[in-house]
């Protein structure tokens, strides 16, 4: 690897940070739900183009194709169709708020034990999963597909 | 793209990021004047626009000029920023999607693994523009047209998806390189003199892909978010100027950039067949393939665009609700059936 390529990871690195940790800060506090929603987007997009900058491009793209292409589009969509106003709302804060931060970094401090213990590719995780636990992922998948029909036998009126 | 005289990073990041302009905007610019100035006034039996330049062959630079002297309106009530970024998400897309698409042999900006996959992930983030730019108008004709745009967006990503699946079984691969050379080294029953272009194949596949490359562009038959006689024009109601250019330009660099991406798909990119020459694999190929080759890319892109625009011009809207149905109820259990059809075969050949 060439050493010019990696300062420019790391330059890289450092702004893409920066503004996933603003975009986090700025989903909390904004007062506008699309404007909040906006804000998510970019803290994914910002995760897939961390994982660009590690080489592991399938994970990116998998990160693009399902929170910003999916997700997120599906979110606003719902929320577009039903509430969504321009300009500030005073009533978006749930009062039991404060709450999360004891979860928030209790998963970090499971994370960041986790990431630094054990260093995996992308490839054995699909090794893994689809060899000696493939029988438990169709399961899974078959699990998610009752679900779905059920949601959609629920919500039809007719 | 890899280069015979060694260039600095930041030179080649430059050359890329150029590189990538005209991919973008040099076809953009062809299909602009050919289709929709010139074609289309021939079907409707009119000359097009003649005064600009030698047979109006300026009336783009034109049209621009006017587009960017515009008065930069906006609606008071809009979400202003938004209604800013909008545009651009659209037009990144665009970028973003043309950066796995090869060129030739080392005429290439990135050559990712799942190339293919990475092409259908971000062609679904201009969805978001859309959404947005529906949202932040504060129009109704907006709002609806960006949901109806969404809607349809979403429905026809599917086929999409599921028809390149069957390519990627026959090809073995998802990187886009490995598909062009698996097309143009493959035989015919042993006959290698075409290679093995996938629209012989996979024909299902080419046809369900490009009608739903029509919906993604929301060309007519599929222009129900734009439909000028129920909702103006859709989520592009209250775009005007350099803002509504933006719109314009991605909205046919798209269609280039998709249609580039089928003809890698389907037709064998930039590639001609290895045996007129006596290649095997990709390394043995003289390098004026770098040359040619985009070439080739380029006339294959202009003939799909061609059949985009050609049915956009002869055939009347869908209404909504015909238009969703299609896509779930035709297209998608089509190229279901496509992807088992190519399994069972590449199993049994």
């Amino acid at each position: 690897m060439l050493a010019e390529t990696l300062v420019a990871q790391n330059i890289s690195f450092g702004i893409i940070a920066t503004v996933m940790v603003v975009g986090a800060i700025r989903v909390v506090t904004s007062k506008n739900v699309v404007h909040a929603a906006l804000w998510l987007v970019c803290v994914l997009a910002g995760a897939a183009a961390q994982y660009l900058l590690v080489y592991a491009e399938f994970v990116a793209i998998t990160q693009i194709l399902v929170y910003v292409g999916a997700v997120m589009v599906l979110f606003l969509f719902g929320v577009m169709l039903t509430r969504a106003r321009i300009g500030n709302e005073n009533d978006l804060n749930n009062k039991n708020w404060a709450l999360g931060i004891p979860v928030a970094l209790t998963m970090f401090a499971a994370m960041a034990i986790a990431s630094t213990a054990v260093r995996i590719d992308t490839q054995a995780v699909s090794d893994a999963i689809f060899k000696p636990y493939l029988l438990p992922f169709w399961a899974l998948s078959f699990v998610l597909l009752v679900a779905v029909i059920g949601a959609i036998v629920l919500a039809r009126k007719d | 793209m890899m280069f015979a005289v060694h260039f600095p990073y930041w030179a080649q990041s430059l050359l890329r990021v150029l590189g990538g302009l005209v991919a973008v905007l040099l076809p953009a610019g062809t299909i602009v004047y050919l289709f929709l100035f010139k074609m289309m006034s021939f079907m409707q039996s009119r000359l097009g626009p003649m005064e600009a330049g030698p047979y109006g062959s300026m009336q783009l630079f034109a049209e621009v000029g006017k587009w960017l002297q515009k008065e930069d309106i906006m609606p008071e009530k809009a979400d202003h920023s938004i209604f800013k970024i909008a545009p651009l998400i659209v037009l990144a897309s665009t970028f973003l999607l043309v950066a796995v698409v090869p060129f030739g042999p080392d005429a290439f900006f990135t050559n990712f693994e799942t190339g293919v996959f990475y092409a259908l992930a971000v062609s679904s983030v201009s969805v978001l523009g859309i959404l947005i730019a529906g949202w932040s108008s504060a129009n109704k004709y907006s709002l609806l047209g960006g949901l109806r745009a969404a809607g349809q967006l979403i429905a026809y990503e599917l086929p999409m998806v599921l028809a390149v699946v069957g390519v990627v079984i026959q090809a073995g691969t998802m990187n886009m390189q490995q598909i062009v050379v698996a097309q143009n080294a493959g035989e015919i029953f042993g006959w290698s003199g075409l290679g093995n272009p996938y629209i012989l194949t996979q024909f299902i596949g080419f046809a369900v892909f490009m009608i739903a490359v029509q919906a993604e562009l929301t060309q007519a038959p599929f222009d129900m978010p734009v439909a000028e006689s129920e909702l103006v024009s859709g989520y592009m109601t209250e775009y005007s100027g350099f803002r509504f250019l933006i719109f314009f330009i991605a909205e046919f660099a798209t269609a280039g950039v998709f249609a580039l991406i089928a003809s890698v798909l389907f037709l064998g990119g930039w590639g001609i067949p290895f045996s007129w020459f006596g290649w095997n694999n990709i390394d043995q190929i003289d390098n004026w393939m770098n040359i040619v080759g985009p070439l080739i890319m380029f006339t294959k892109m202009m003939g799909l665009v061609f059949l985009i625009m050609w049915i956009r011009f002869s055939y009347p809207r869908f209404r909504e609700d015909q238009l969703q149905r299609f896509a779930w109820k035709v297209l998608i259990p089509v190229s279901l059936g496509n992807i088992m059809l190519t399994a069972v075969l590449k199993v049994v050949f």
